[in-house]
């Protein structure tokens, strides 16, 4: 089962996530201030980091921020809904998914799975290793490297260039990536994929403001090249 | 059918057409200052006319009156000291007629004799044609007082004086009368000096009255702006104050009555300020207290959530004694209930703060209304009929969205009865979703109260499964995107709830 590690600064709600995960079989980590929580990556080893966003010292940005810095560990933020702000900063820091508290741990669980889950090929059966301008995307090996460098990839960031070279030039709308990345099944949040798009943006393209790679159809969506 | 739309997006919609209306100019051919100055023109217009036109009557007729009498008397003095026999002879007739003529007062004109047929003057010519008959029958008809007689003749664009008197037999008595010898002498005398006179002075009333016109003007556009500068500034102010900004002051100096309002506005816009202020601030509190409770509750809630499930479990288990089991159930089912709320509540608390924001994207509103319908699972044809028009695409929060659908059927499903109608369709630019259901409808004294919070239909019932603010985060959801959500009982039977939405 996976090992999650849990930062979140409140005694209730720390206790309570960790008793309904536990009871689900996950192994899990507890941590109350952010600098405990980066502490503990180290020597837990997590395979998730379930990290709430107001923390007292380090915020969960600044932790988000510096575990994106040397890792590809999957994140969720754990964050009151609607601090629009705080949403949107966490997911730019690297986030790659969000839970609104207060969220039961069947909703909890359905996401850790989500994010862990690894990407289900639309083109299933292709060559090991397809090439897109500088771009080298290993299906198999789940590597992506950008004129022979390998690229630090967010799981969330892998999931969505997976899916959108899987059908080069096709459109695909916000709602249908947040659907097939995500898996949110409900009508989810759109920042959630713009976001990503800007992180993946600022990690393959040569000038992200003008994007070659991932490009945008206004009022539609979002596809991959034509190069 | 009985419409109620939400309150506040009447309201809403009427101030702005009322701030649109105060907005536009106002053009008005005749305002305030061109009738002020207007007034003060005619006034001053008809002041120095009427006098310059009682001057140049009194005037004139004293020119002219003095002319007439001097020359009528001077000419019948000429004419009584007349010495010609009768029958006169042409020859001494003309003698006596240029002698006259020499002797003209105040100056000189031309003298004309007739008698019988005998026609002399003192020109080249026998008779004048100025002379009218007119005056030649006055000459002749008035025998008991033969004084004499004058006309004013214009001939050709020239005043002439035309005088005529008879010559007469002297009565050495005093009782017998001066009788006519039939002799007429008649005098022609040009005016034309009297009439440059009288022209010059109408010339000097005319330059008098325009300067005069001119200065009146002067205090006029004083007067105007003494009166429009307050009228206009508090109309600003007014204006001002109806766009929310309630420091507007006005300037006001002086002890008229027009300072006198200027300083009762700015009495009132204080007090109003400060009735407002004390309101906003109220709002403001209970606002924040609203945010803070929402927040307060929301961490032990996150943490009871979280553990709920494990509760439900051990009830389900059997493990626990019956009413463990039963006392956990209630717990996992208030905590459940308790998280809805509060999130109600917070997201209450966004609108009112106006934190609430849009993120749009070009979406199928059908696929929208039907991919709410899925996810809840309200999909059997029985419960929830979907007459969908295909590839409407507009621009809208499809979170939002989805919210407002889903509070709406899931009241439906609630509160009204099976099966609900979902449609959604175009109309002009504006697309449609209608939700309907079989229900026994809204009871109209409700009807107008169906967004209000926490509002209550059965007030014996007072806690429904929803948190009671369902419809009122419906309503602001749909003003958030610019529509409008309305009410209604179905003639059929049932509520309609009606929601348009800008594509």
């Amino acid at each position: 089962m996976p090992r999650v590690l849990l930062i979140e600064d409140d005694p209730s709600v720390r206790e309570g996530v960790e008793l309904g995960l536990r009871r689900r079989g996950h192994e899990v980590r507890t941590a109350a201030t952010g600098e405990a929580g980066l502490a503990a990556l180290g020597e837990f080893r997590p395979d998730l980091l379930l990290l709430d966003l107001m923390l007292p010292g380090m915020n969960g940005v600044q932790v988000c921020h510096r575990v994106r810095e040397s890792s590809q560990l999957p994140i969720i933020m754990l964050t009151a809904r609607g601090d629009d702000f705080d949403v949107v900063i966490g997911l730019e820091a690297g986030a790659d998914d969000y839970i609104v508290k207060p969220a039961r741990t069947e909703v909890i669980e359905a996401r850790i799975r989500a994010v862990l889950r690894r990407i289900e090929e639309p083109g299933a059966g292709r060559p090991g290793v397809e090439f897109h301008g500088q771009l080298a995307v290993d299906r198999a090996g789940l590597t992506v490297a950008k004129a022979g460098e390998r690229l630090a990839l967010a799981p969330s960031e892998l999931k969505l260039l997976l899916h959108l070279t899987a059908a080069p030039e096709q459109v695909f709308s916000r709602q249908q990536l947040l659907e097939h990345v995500w898996e949110h099944s409900y009508h989810g949040d759109a920042r959630l994929v713009d976001a990503c798009v800007r992180r993946l943006r600022n990690k393959i393209e040569d000038t992200p403001g003008e994007p070659r790679y991932i490009q945008t159809l206004r009022g539609f969506g979002y596809r991959f090249g034509p190069l | 059918m009985r419409t109620c739309t939400a309150p506040g997006a009447a309201a809403e919609t009427k101030a702005e057409t009322r701030r649109r209306r105060a907005r536009r100019p106002r053009r008005r051919p005749f305002g305030l200052r061109t009738r002020l100055v207007l007034a003060f023109l005619l006034v001053a217009a008809v002041g120095c006319g009427t006098t310059a036109a009682l001057t140049y009557r009194a005037a004139r007729n004293a020119i002219l009156e003095q002319t007439q009498n001097t020359a009528v008397s001077a000419f019948r003095e000429q004419v009584q000291g007349l010495n010609t026999a009768l029958p006169p002879s042409a020859e001494s007739l003309r003698d006596q007629v240029l002698r006259i003529a020499r002797q003209g007062k105040p100056r000189t004109w031309r003298v004309y004799a007739e008698y019988g047929s005998v026609r002399v003057s003192s020109t080249d010519r026998p008779t004048s044609s100025v002379i009218t008959p007119e005056l030649r029958a006055r000459a002749h008809a008035n025998a008991e007082a033969p004084h004499g007689s004058f006309q004013r003749v214009v001939k050709n664009g020239t005043p002439y004086l035309t005088m005529a008197v008879p010559a007469l037999f002297h009565a050495f008595s005093a009782e017998d009368a001066a009788r006519p010898t039939g002799l007429v002498l008649y005098a022609v005398m040009e005016l034309d000096e009297e009439e440059a006179n009288v022209e010059a002075m109408v010339t000097a009333a005319r330059d008098g009255a325009l300067p005069a016109l001119a200065v009146a003007l002067i205090p006029a556009l004083i007067a105007s702006r003494g009166v429009l500068r307050p009228v206009r500034e508090l109309g600003i102010a007014a204006h001002n104050m109806g766009l929310g900004r309630l420091d507007t002051r006005i300037h006001a100096k002086g002890s008229d009555e027009l300072s006198d309002l200027a300083r009762t506005f700015n009495e009132s816009a204080a007090e109003l300020e400060r009735s407002v202020a004390e309101l906003r601030r109220a709002e403001a509190r209970a606002r924040r207290f609203a945010s803070d409770v929402s927040h307060e509750l929301r961490t032990p809630l996150a943490g009871m959530l979280a553990v709920t499930e494990v509760l439900d479990e051990d009830a389900a288990a059997g493990t626990l004694d019956s009413d463990t089991a039963r006392a956990v159930r209630l717990v996992s089912a208030e905590t459940g209930r308790l998280a809805v709320l509060v999130e109600d509540l917070m997201e209450i608390s966004r609108f009112d703060a106006r934190a609430a924001e849009l993120h749009t994207d070009e979406v199928d509103a059908a696929d929208c209304v039907r991919k709410t319908l899925q996810n809840r699972h309200w999909t059997d044809p029985a419960s929830v009929v979907q007459d969908l028009a295909p590839g409407i695409r507009a621009r809208l929060d499809p979170r939002r969205f989805d919210v407002v659908v889903a509070n709406l059927v899931g009241n439906a499903l609630r509160h009204g009865g099976a099966p609900v109608t979902v449609r959604v369709y175009e109309e002009g630019d504006h697309f449609v979703t209608e939700v309907a259901d079989r229900g026994p409808g809204i009871h109209p004294d409700v009807l107008p109260h169906v967004f209000d919070r926490f509002y209550k239909a059965d007030p014996a019932r007072t806690r429904s499964a929803g948190s009671g603010l369902g419809l009122a985060i419906t309503l602001e959801n749909v003003r958030l995107h610019g529509g409008t959500v309305e009410a209604a009982n179905h003639p059929e039977g049932g509520a309609l709830f009606t929601v348009r939405m800008p594509l």
